[in-house]
């Protein structure tokens, strides 16, 4: 009676695991069946080279997605230039400097800050950060990659800061007594022991913060501006996500733009598979030296 | 248990009593974000003639309104633009229900009230990048529109005859977003639909010397507008509240409704002639 009710059990688990795993093969189908058609009519080279997305164009429509994928990659580096030293040092000072409970607290902060809503993100974006460069910089508009790139920085802090702080957390002990014994200041053993010995969890978090960069949709919509230019600091820009978001409801089904919006959600499903690619690499690269 | 078994089935009986209330009729609309002022204002007309109907409207885009009614996801298709070949071979019907004018918006304190044809086209090709030329302060210009396909974008496009030609600083997905965009930036100029206007805080400018009201855009003295549709298949089976709605939308007495919404009644059939 145990062993039967024991077995029931487990293969509940176990259907259950089944579905996430059938969900995400499911989707996997879906964007390829429905993403692919485009791509071969359109042709793979000016598809992901056009530099042009003019989709909407009467006679001529144009399907590059060049600028949208740049302004992602673009969007993402920049998010990932900002918030990774800036995430690095908070999780260095949480997991090795700083008393006990001002690190709860500000960890509590750090939690809060990452249950923030995008949108709520996009719109303090939109209020305060787009006005500010607009005038500041004598901008016709501040909405652009800039802008992008900042509310990004702030949304891929808390992952950052969460995975390098525990990678960090984990470096044995005595690797930093052994730097201490050799004369190296606390700051020293930091910097140049632990840091490296977390490199792996590090990696990690850059590859979980890029991650996060590139699939969020409505924060960079809310400042981007959404114009389909190839990428400069100061310019209006479109991203993978955003581009979906923008035009999806105005495609009309079947349309060769409606399949395009398809292979844009591919494309971005690619760039995610390598991020995750090499944060399993980062991960398992981290593990042989110990 | 017993009891709470009871209480459920109560519960439950009272939920599908209250489903089932209301006659169960709805007409569903979807569409352009710029008809659904309009919308508004007949489907509560509308839901006052005939007691017991229920009106939704949701705003997706003109495209989005006219694929729903074709797949049969909403009862009527929302469309301020004209139907293309396509859409008409694939069955689609558009009844013209309004004309809406589309008004040029600036921010309050941009001091230009005024702008020509001209004018407007070599701003929004990107000839024009700042506002002395124009008359205004000495501040960049930021080209504010809508995004590609939007019906509000298409027909400000055709009525200055410069159609996938324009140089926007940003896009936006919605007529709401434009309105609020340009009142929050005063080196914005946009367009946005007239019936969305009321109690907008961007200023609606002159074209050609003409305001953006309800007369000028019936008479066609206004140069920039649309028509508003309501669309449907043409082999759809639709219910009686479905079909009283449509007569009701394209009849006579709903003019003053249409003139609260900002829409005017259209006027004879060749007065609307925005290509799609």
């Amino acid at each position: 009676m145990e062993r039967r009710r024991e077995k029931a059990v487990e293969t509940l688990f176990f259907l259950c695991a089944l579905t996430a795993a059938a969900l995400l093969l499911l989707i996997a189908a879906f964007l390829i069946s429905s993403g692919l058609p485009a791509i071969q009519e359109i042709g793979l080279r000016n598809f992901l080279l056009g530099r042009i997305w003019d989709s909407a164009n009467g006679e001529h429509p144009r399907f590059g997605i060049l600028p949208l994928l740049l302004s992602s990659v673009y969007g993402a580096a920049g998010a990932l230039v900002l918030g990774l030293p800036l995430g690095l040092l908070t999780a260095l000072f949480l997991a090795k400097a700083a008393p006990r409970r001002l690190a709860a607290a500000i960890r509590a902060l750090v939690r809060l800050l990452a249950g923030i809503p995008s949108v709520v993100c996009g719109l303090v974006g939109m209020t305060v950060l787009v006005p500010l460069l607009r005038e500041r910089l004598d901008l016709p508009a501040g909405d652009g990659l800039l802008a992008a790139v900042v509310v990004l920085a702030v949304m891929v802090l808390p992952p950052v800061i969460e995975v390098s702080e525990d990678a960090l957390a984990a470096v044995p002990r005595s690797y930093e007594e052994a730097s201490l014994a050799l004369g190296a200041t606390e700051e020293e053993t930091w910097l140049h022991v632990s840091l490296p010995a977390a490199g792996s969890g590090v990696a990690a978090a850059a590859a979980l913060g890029a991650g996060r960069a590139v699939g969020e949709a409505m924060a960079v919509l809310m400042v981007a501006g959404n114009a389909a230019n190839m990428p400069a600091p100061l310019r209006s820009v479109r991203l993978l996500t955003s581009g979906i978001a923008m035009e999806l409801s105005y495609a009309a089904a079947g349309s060769l733009r409606q399949r395009a919006l398809y292979s844009i959600a591919l494309v971005l499903f690619v760039v995610i598979l390598l991020i995750n690619a090499l944060l399993y690499f980062a991960q398992r690269g981290g593990r042989r030296p110990c | 248990m017993k009891k709470g078994r009871i209480c459920l089935v109560f519960v439950l009986a009272a939920l599908l009593m209250g489903c089932s209330g209301g006659g169960g009729e709805t007409v569903e609309l979807d569409g352009s974000t710029a008809m659904l002022p309009v919308m508004a204002v007949l489907g509560e007309a509308f839901e006052a003639r005939e007691a017991g109907v229920r009106v939704n409207c949701s705003g997706s885009g003109s495209g989005a309104g006219i694929e729903g009614a074709l797949s049969g996801r909403c009862d009527i298709g929302l469309s301020s633009r004209e139907l293309t070949e396509e859409e008409y071979g694939r069955g689609a019907v558009g009844r013209v229900i309004a004309l809406d004018g589309v008004a040029v918006v600036v921010h309050p304190d941009n001091p230009v009230r005024a702008l020509t044809r001209e004018a407007l086209a070599a701003i929004f090709t990107g000839r024009v990048t700042r506002w002395t030329a124009l008359g205004g302060g000495d501040h960049p210009v930021a080209v504010y529109g809508r995004e590609a396909g939007s019906g509000t974008r298409t027909a400000f496009e055709a009525a200055l005859g410069i159609t996938d030609r324009c140089a926007y600083t940003n896009e936006y997905s919605a007529t709401g977003d434009v309105l609020g965009n340009v009142a929050a930036n005063p080196n914005a100029v946009g367009y946005a639909s007239l019936s969305a206007l009321d109690g907008a805080e961007a200023a609606s400018l002159t074209v050609d010397g003409a305001a953006c009201t309800l007369e000028t855009v019936r008479s066609g003295e206004y140069p920039i507008s649309r028509p508003f549709l309501l669309v449907t298949r043409a082999d759809g089976a639709y219910s009686r509240a479905v079909e009283d709605f449509l007569r009701f939308a394209a009849g006579g007495e709903v003019e003053g409704y249409l003139a609260m919404a900002g829409a005017a009644a259209p006027g004879t059939e060749e007065s609307h002639g925005t290509a799609a």
